[in-house]
């Protein structure tokens, strides 16, 4: 094929050209036209479809993601917003955390190890990227059934790859979810945080200026591994006739990018850089179109400088590859070689490929031709908006109609048939130990873990000196947000932020990964807007503002669209790691602590899934001041040694963070329902704004008083004591019978 | 004069930080070493941290064993001078022939993390004077590569010299030969340990402070000799 040039596509406009099946819309390819006066080249449209391209552009959420900008709490901790790799937020003593929450759920469908593994790669260099130091990962992930045959290739390829690239890179995983659910069978989600560590004066963000600075690409070399992936990925459902789209999947090298961490961390060090981008998706179209888009707009490329792995690659197949362990640095002249010294010290490719211009085109070249000749913006920053029409679901008002009350679903009435059901959820894929994934993930390493799954909240020290930690939660519930999408966005949110103040944190900011089916189909759509609406208007009341994200859609198969699953994710300050508060049980004597009220919601339960595989009703209530409160109280608990063990209240209800402190602390619980409280209302509902909390004797009083004086519910519902769980009146059951059934579950099924 | 002890840091080590904690917790100065440089800055004894050292690719530590460094420390253990090897480092001794046997792929296939057991067999090595024989502690163990083997001829050998350092307990996490975890050189200098005593201490960070005594030991070895 010969070069598709500036010059000859100015000659050859009617020439034909493949915008369909780099999956543009027509009314997109005329765009195209009338932006550069001409046809598009070759490469100017691989870069425009791939920029263009869902995935990229954002272009059927936009409209809705703004509200997070418009409708943001003030909140002084803010360094850096929306828009740049990710957020940033001051957590005082001249430290800033970065953090951010992203997917791979296609590439991670089709190759589990690799599309699990570069998820992974991904958000580290997005992390990296701001100047921070990498110091945890974390991943919330959903499957389909359990049981399905398919599960057994998905699930331990995910793990696997998720621990054979984050364990190789040397970042403690701290935790995550896992997920059952049938409904994403075809469809599992793969999302993907990192959190990293920068003191202020290190921030770093992506633009290009100072006309005659260098443009630096460094790390591996340019492969022909994910030319595509992000048009072809992000932009249709999977379909069994096809073509095979194994190639599209990256390959991750976990130990380039170590390298690459540690290279550019020094670089960081020596102040050699004016601005930096991570190559993720849509690779060099996306990091130089961004670069000079935030900048002062001109840049010129020599492309055929790139190194390359695979010298049959032509220019759209480079700007389009999506090789990873790649990065892209603005260096002045001056600082040029000492910026190659560092990376031949650590054995990292590094190659000048272009420059800073003071015009305003990207012109990129391919020995010695013009083949691009572009505004970078109209490719970054200028691509296409969509109004997708939405409508409330015609089936919605009868999925809400059916709630699990007990006329519709049987509950137990006596102890024997309380027990039982406690038992049955404890030992349910979704609430039964995860301990055979988490064991794959090194959670130790960098030595500043001080909680990390099961716990609430992963938690990681700062400053040794001074004990400064920061900590994440991260949280979703599909059937919530497919039984009421603003609700269960908030609840999601509401989850976090909980877990976080219950860890002893105090909840700072907010990063979402949004996981929706079709933007194309109305009652998707509307399911995505109900959801942004309801987390934006939550973080406005809760002061957290949202930092960055991601949004992942078309994850579907066929018509079937997974449930709305917008997955939360709450950063954390706190002043001193070692009055945090973990989940376990671990002193015999003391008291336990109901916070909060409890009434009878079972809608979107773990029990009426496990028990009757029911979804329907509405979910729990949010009541956002409350979880406010209750956040201050177990943070002010924590700081002032009231409580030494705090456990959320979320899925499985009381039930299952009974069953989860006792078996975490090796010891039983009495605990008493309270009066006027139904027994299975007491140990099963989901109602929000609650936590469980073991307080020591000679803290009762001081305790209660705080609780009493800002008027948050304390309700005494036990002691922590003997090897058993006992619900006086109603059952007893041992700790080695719940370990029985809360232990063994996945990897037995797996097996 | 304060002890320093040296870590080296190969491409892809990860605990290296961890391990220069640890030997400050101890009570000696960390001192960074870098796989390129041969000198070892006056060091009085060296770990070789954890980590996955060029991606653990060809095969564990058998990259790292051929670096510059390597040179000199495998001279100067042979001369005496007390070296650590912790997963990864296990590795590269193994690799370098300063300790017998290999260590390969996990029995499960998985990489695993956990809190382990073991039993101190042997308190006599340079790096576990601190412990009693027949201790039990508690460290983390995280490796993917981390079963002991080799022939019965050298296991029997290891056994009759007292080589064994340490032995997992309650559970063989790797299916290692013997339930070993960690083994010594007939001098005694030169130790190799699978689990993670540089995990362990610190009661904030670690689920025991257990690990330290490692890192006295060879404090106390240093200062006496």
């Amino acid at each position: 094929m010969s070069l598709d040039t500036v010059k000859n596509a100015e000659q050859t406009p009617d020439a034909a050209q493949p915008w369909a099946e780099l999956g543009l819309k027509e009314d997109e390819y005329a765009r195209i036209r009338e932006i550069l006066g001409r046809r598009p080249t070759g490469a100017e449209l691989a870069m425009y479809s791939v920029m263009w391209s869902e995935h990229c552009s954002y272009k059927s959420s936009k409209i809705h993601l703004k509200q997070f900008g418009e409708k943001a709490p003030k909140n002084d901790a803010m360094l850096v917003g929306i828009g740049e790799n990710a957020g940033v937020v001051d957590v005082g003593q001249g430290y800033a955390v970065t953090f951010k929450v992203e997917s791979h759920n296609h590439p991670s469908y089709i190759e589990p190890y690799q599309g699990a593994a570069t998820g992974i790669g991904g958000i580290v260099r997005d992390i990296l990227a701001m100047g921070a130091r990498p110091v945890a990962v974390m991943d919330p992930l959903r499957f389909g059934a359990a049981d399905h045959p398919d599960t057994r290739r998905v699930l331990p390829g995910i793990v696997a790859g998720i621990g054979g690239y984050g364990n190789c890179l040397g970042l403690p995983n701290i935790g995550g979810e896992v997920v059952f659910d049938s409904c994403y069978q075809g469809n599992p989600l793969v999302n993907a945080l990192c959190v990293g560590v920068m003191k202020h004066e290190d921030i770093h963000l992506a633009k290009a200026s100072g006309p005659g600075n260098k443009v630096i690409l460094y790390g591996a070399r340019t492969g022909g591994d994910g030319i595509g992936g992000v048009s072809v990925l992000a932009s249709e459902t999977f379909d069994a006739t096809g073509p095979a789209k194994r190639p599209a999947v990256q390959v991750g090298d976990p130990f380039q990018e170590k390298l690459l961490i540690e290279c550019t961390l020094e670089i960081f060090k020596e102040d050699l850089v004016a601005g930096i981008q991570d190559l993720g998706g849509a690779g060099l179209s996306c990091a130089t179109s961004e670069l000079a888009s935030a900048g002062t707009g001109g840049m010129k490329i020599e492309l055929d400088t790139v190194p390359l792995r695979d010298h049959t690659l032509s220019p759209e197949e480079i700007l389009m590859s999506e090789s990873q362990e790649r990065m892209c640095a603005i260096v002045e002249p001056g600082k040029v070689e000492r910026f190659l010294e560092i990376c031949e010290k650590w054995d990292v490719i590094a190659t000048v490929i272009g420059e800073v211009t003071d015009g305003e085109r990207l012109e990129i070249f391919w020995h010695g031709e013009l083949v691009v000749d572009v505004p970078p913006r109209t490719v970054a920053h200028e691509g296409p908006t969509y109004q997708r029409p939405y409508a409330r679901p015609s089936w919605q008002d009868a999925l809400q109609a059916d709630a699990p009350t007990a006329e519709r679903l049987a509950r137990p009435a006596t102890g024997a048939e309380l027990k039982d059901a406690l038992l049955k959820v404890a030992g349910s894929p979704n609430q039964a130990s995860k301990a055979w994934i988490t064991d794959q993930y090194d959670r130790y390493v960098l030595g500043n873990t001080v909680l990390a799954s099961p716990e609430d909240s992963g938690m990681i020290r700062i400053d040794e000196e001074t004990n400064l930690g920061v900590s994440v939660a991260t949280d979703g519930n599909g059937r919530y947000a497919k039984l009421d999408p603003y609700t269960g966005a908030q609840l999601a949110l509401a989850e976090a932020y909980r877990n976080v103040a219950a860890g002893g944190a105090k909840p700072l900011a907010v990063s979402d990964c949004l996981n929706f089916g079709s933007p194309e189909d109305p009652d998707v759509m509307w399911q995505f807007a109900e959801a942004t609406r309801g987390l934006a208007d939550a973080c406005q009341v809760l002061g957290t503002p949202v930092t960055g994200g991601n949004v992942s859609l078309y994850n579907q198969t066929g018509e079937v669209a997974i449930h709305p699953t917008p997955v939360v994710a709450v950063l954390g300050v706190i002043d001193d790691v070692t009055r945090r508060t973990p989940v376990a049980f671990a002193e015999e004597g003391q008291l336990l602590y109901l916070l909060g009220d409890t009434a009878d919601e079972l809608g979107g339960s773990a029990w009426s899934q496990v028990v009757h595989d029911h979804l329907g009703g509405l979910p729990p209530k949010v009541d956002l001041q409350r979880e406010k409160l209750l956040g201050d109280i177990l943070i002010a608990a924590s700081r002032d040694g009231m409580i030494d063990a705090a456990h959320d209240l979320s899925d499985g209800g009381l039930a299952q963070a009974l069953v989860e402190s006792c078996l975490k602390g090796g010891n039983g619980a009495r605990v008493v329902v309270p009066e006027g409280l139904d027994p299975f209302v007491f140990l099963f509902s989901e109602s929000a704004g609650r936590a469980v909390v073991a307080v020591p004797r000679s803290e009762e009083l001081r305790f209660n008083d705080m609780c009493g004086a800002r008027g948050l519910p304390a309700t005494r519902i036990g002691v922590v004591d003997g090897d058993a769980l006992e619900v006086q009146g109603q059952f007893t059951v041992t700790l080695a019978e719940l370990r029985d059934a809360h232990t063994g579950v996945i990897e037995a099924l797996l097996a | 004069m304060t002890t320093r002890v040296g870590v080296v840091t190969f491409p892809g080590s990860l605990d290296d930080r961890d391990a220069q904690r640890a030997v400050r917790l101890a009570g000696a100065e960390p001192v960074a070493l870098w796989h390129r440089d041969k000198d070892l800055h006056q060091v009085d004894a060296v770990v070789l941290p954890g980590g996955f050292s060029y991606g653990d690719y060809l095969r564990c530590g058998a990259i790292s064993r051929f670096s510059p460094v390597m040179d000199t420390i495998i001279e100067q253990a042979k001369l005496g001078m007390p070296v650590l090897g912790i997963c990864n480092g296990f590795q590269v001794l193994c690799e370098s022939h300063l300790l017998p046997g290999a260590l390969t792929r996990n029995d499960s296939l998985h990489f695993i993390c956990r809190d382990q057991k073991l039993r101190i067999e042997n308190a006599d090595t340079a790096w576990t004077r601190d412990y009693s024989a027949g201790q039990e502690i508690v460290v983390p163990l995280k490796n993917g590569e981390g079963r002991f083997v080799a022939d019965e001829h050298v296991l029997d050998e290891l056994e009759g010299e007292g080589r064994i350092v340490a032995r997992y307990l309650d559970v063989n996490p790797n299916g290692s030969y013997r339930d070993i975890a960690g083994i010594t050189n007939a001098a005694g200098n030169v130790v190799g340990l699978m689990p993670h005593p540089e995990h362990a201490v610190e009661p904030l960070t670690g689920p025991t402070t257990e690990g330290l005594g490692f890192f006295t030991s060879v404090l106390k070895q240093l200062v006496n000799a």
